[in-house]
Parts: structure tokens; sequence; C-alpha cells
């Protein structure tokens, strides 16, 4: 199942990506302050939206500063390397049928993979930046990835037991019946969680955490640079979305609008989601973090798989 | 676990609420009377400067904005040459206004007083003066003072006796 226009959904997708995920500043921020009894930003265009201009313009015109203690060549490429692998990932997501830059029958792992290799990125720049905040932030994420990559996977892997398929055009056809969130219900909730600590989310965000550590990894980035961060943040949350809505909400389909429209809905529901999280829950201790990684959401994962096994062989 | 999902709830029925932003420049904030905005210099019921020059703001300044300097007219009135105050410096803690014993320094319920050169912030007299009497009308320093000036002798005051000769013995 290749798109008839390969070329037009790569533009289209990486288009549609990036313009999202720019207009998520703008969202963010409102949708914080809605729900901090708030307007956000509202005064530049209509309901505010040309923020996103202005921001877009004030960061590329800051002086990109790369300080003289740094690693210089690691320093620039770390920002790049996260955005790349995002932007990566966005290849196997089917956004509507026969829109995808590449159904890869094991779209799901080149998924994970991605989203591991993007740690490097956090890592790399703590690394480089030869500050030990920065090194501590690149550190808690190196830890915080280990951990929550583990059950990310094999929360997933529920839903291919049950869809038979690595690849995520089948997965999401293989719910045309059910929605996996009805029989992976707990699977679900492990992806979030997990998807919330690949993003470094909010409840997550123990390697930037500014109250403890300025801003962690990317305290030495400015300009485009640190943009490059931000965007990225800003595209795994669409990532991550996305994803949960092709695993577990049946990516494209829906009733009466057509398919596009449908994910669209889906992943802009769990990006606010996102969003809600960060403006109600506050930060755990590292410690914290990890022990509930390793200590619950582990042991639920290997159960949920294993329920999920003896399920299927059952039916057989 | 519980409380975080109640938690996330309460956070997001915070939508329907009513927003605590005052939207500024189309509605204007409530400022108490008593607010510390910009200073005045108010002028007694029958017009004339209430200031007499006494230094007294100036010295209680904290940040030493205020400057000032005496004159006498042709009564033996003392008031200020010029009167200037610098409000770059200015931090509005009222302290000037507390210290005047002719009430004629008065800060008042206003804020917008922005400037794009700092020189513009320098307010002369002409600029603090104001035509009406401030926070205390009918207050006039000269009618209840005891001070002997131009057109009003010794006990000629409001609630002022005449003077009492000490010298003479007479009933």
């Amino acid at each position: 199942m290749t798109s008839p226009y390969p070329l037009l959904s790569i533009v289209g997708i990486v288009m549609g990506a990036l313009t999202i995920a720019a207009s998520l500043i703008w969202v963010e921020r409102r949708l914080l302050a809605l729900w901090q009894d708030r307007y956000g930003p509202n005064r530049t265009g209509p309901f505010g939206l040309l923020q996103v201009v202005a921001d877009a313009i004030k960061i590329f015109m800051k002086e990109d500063w790369i300080p003289p203690f740094v690693d210089t060549p690691v320093f620039i490429v770390a920002p790049a390397i996260i955005f790349v692998t995002v932007l990566m990932s966005f290849a196997v997501i089917p956004v509507a049928p026969g829109i995808v830059v590449s159904d890869l029958n094991i779209g799901l792992l080149f998924f994970l993979g991605m989203s591991s290799v993007g740690v490097y990125s956090v890592v790399l720049a703590g690394w480089s930046s030869n500050n030990k905040y920065s090194l501590v932030g690149g550190m808690r994420a190196a830890a915080q990835m280990l951990s929550y990559e583990v059950f990310m996977g094999l929360s997933v892997m529920g839903v291919v037991l049950l869809s038979g398929s690595f690849s995520l055009g089948t997965i999401v056809e293989a719910q045309k019946k059910v929605w996996f969130v009805v029989p992976q219900f707990p699977g679900f909730v492990l992806f979030l969680i997990a998807g919330l600590a690949e993003t470094r989310r909010i409840p997550f965000d123990l390697p930037e955490a500014e109250s403890e550590l300025i801003a962690g990894y990317h305290s030495e980035y400015s300009g485009m640079k640190f943009g490059m961060f931000f965007v990225g943040e800003y595209m795994g949350i669409t990532l991550i979305s996305g994803m949960i809505a092709v695993l577990f909400f049946g990516g494209w389909l829906g009733p009466v609008l057509p398919g596009l429209l449908w994910f669209l809905i889906k992943t802009f529901l769990f990006i606010a989601f996102f969003i809600l999280l960060r403006a109600a829950l506050p930060r755990p201790r590292f410690d914290q973090l990890m022990s509930w990684g390793w200590k619950v959401m582990l042991p639920l994962a290997l159960a949920n798989l294993l329920l999920t096994g003896a399920a299927v062989i059952i039916r057989r | 676990m519980l409380s975080i999902l109640r938690t996330i709830w309460f956070v997001f029925l915070h939508a329907f609420q009513k927003r605590v932003t005052v939207q500024y420049p189309e509605e204007k904030p409530y400022l108490a009377p008593r607010y510390r905005g910009r200073i005045i210099l108010s002028r007694d019921p029958d017009g004339g400067e209430r200031c007499v020059a006494c230094n007294l703001c100036a010295v209680a300044c904290p940040v030493g904005c205020i400057a000032l300097q005496a004159t006498e007219d042709e009564h033996g009135r003392r008031y200020p040459e010029f009167f200037r105050i610098n409000f770059s410096r200015c931090i509005f803690c009222g302290w000037c206004e507390e210290a005047c014993p002719t009430y004629a320094i008065q800060l008042t319920p206003d804020f917008e007083m922005a400037e794009f050169h700092r020189q513009s912030l320098v307010y002369e007299k002409e600029d603090l003066l104001i035509d009406g009497q401030g926070k205390h009308p009918g207050y006039n320093y000269w009618r209840v003072a005891g001070v002997q000036i131009g057109g009003k002798d010794k006990g000629q005051a409001e609630h002022e006796a005449p003077p009492v000769d000490v010298h003479t013995l007479l009933p």
C-alpha cells in the first residue's frame, strides 16, 4: 500500500508536521492559559495566532552563540539529531488510507528505533555543553529513556499480537471492528506514560527541570539551535499523539468525515491532553521516577503482554 | 494514583471558569482612592500653592528624586522657586506625602506615565501643580498656621485668639 503520489505525501507530511509543531507554540500557551484561568497570547493578530510568526522571527534573528568551552562539532550536531529522528518517525505514520511516506512492514519497530536514537541528541547536548547542569540533565535523560523505552516497546506488543503485524497501516486496518484501546487499555495507559517520558513533557521533564537544572541539557543553547530542541519537542508531542491515535484509536477510521480529518482530530485531542497534564501535574523526584518505571510500569507491561498472548492463543 | 486523575479532572474544569486577567488597555483596573501613583502638587482653596518649600519631602525621599529651591514672595510667604521630581527614579513609596506638613504633595491613582524619552520623566513644577485641592478640600495652611506673613498678622488665623500682652496687668 504505497501512496499514489509519493512526493506529494512526503511534502505534505513534512510540511504538516512542521506546521503543527510550530503552531503548538501558540496552542500550548493558549491551552495552558485556559486551564489556569488566563487568556494567553491574544494580542498578535486574530486570537493571537501571529504569535507563532513573531516567535519564529525572534528565534531566527537571535544570535546563535556557541560558548568557547563547548565541544563544538557535537554541540552543533546534537540539536539536529532530535529534529531528524522525529521527522524520520513521521515517515511511517499513516495519516489517511494511502497517504503515508513509507508503509514499512516494520513501521512500529522503526518508530521505536528512531525514538531511541533521538535520546542521543539529549545526551550529546548535555555532554558537549561542558556544563555540570547540562551534564546532569543529559544523564537524567539517558537513565529516564533507558527505563521508559523498555516498557514502551512492551506496551505496544499487545497491539502487535492482536493485529499480527508491525506495519502501522495494517494495525489501523485491524481496528475496523473495535479500536485497540478497548482490548488493550492497560497497553494504552502504559504507552501514554512512556510517550510522556519519551517527549520529556512536564511530569517527566526532569532532564530540563528548570527549577533545579536551569534548562538542563539545553542550558548553553541559544538562537535556532535552541529552537531545534524546542520544535523537536513539539514534533515529539505530535508524533506520540499521532502514534497513540494510530495504535489505539483506529487512526483514520471514523464515520462521515474523511480519514485525514479523523486522524488530525484524534491527534489534536491527545496533544491537548498532553498540555492538560502539563497544566495539572507536578514533577516527581528522580528516584520516584525510576522506581515507578522499573517496579510498576515494567511488571504491568509484562503482565499485559502475557495476558494478551494467552488470550490470542486461547481464541485461536 | 486516583488523586492524580482527580487533579487532572479539576484542572480541566478550570476551562469553564471565569478568567482572572484584566484586559488592560480596554478594561481599566480599579484603583483605590489611596493608590500611590503619579505625584501632584495641590493648591489651597484660594488657588495659591500649598507647598511651602520646607524640603521635608526631599529629605524623606529614599531615592532622592525630589529637588526644589525655596524662595519668598513679597508677603514673606515661602514657596518653591522650582520643584522637580524625577519619575524615572521615583519608587512611589508615598513617604513624601507622609512627610508633607501642608498636604501639598499627594499621590494619585494614575500610573499611565510611560514615555519614550527618559528626560520626559522629569516633571517640573508646572507639570506637577494641579488646579484642585486633592485629598484635603478646604485646607489652607496659611489660614491655620500661627505664622506671621504679609496680610495676616498674629492672632488673625482661624481658631486663633488675638495675642495676650503679658506685660500689662489690666484684666
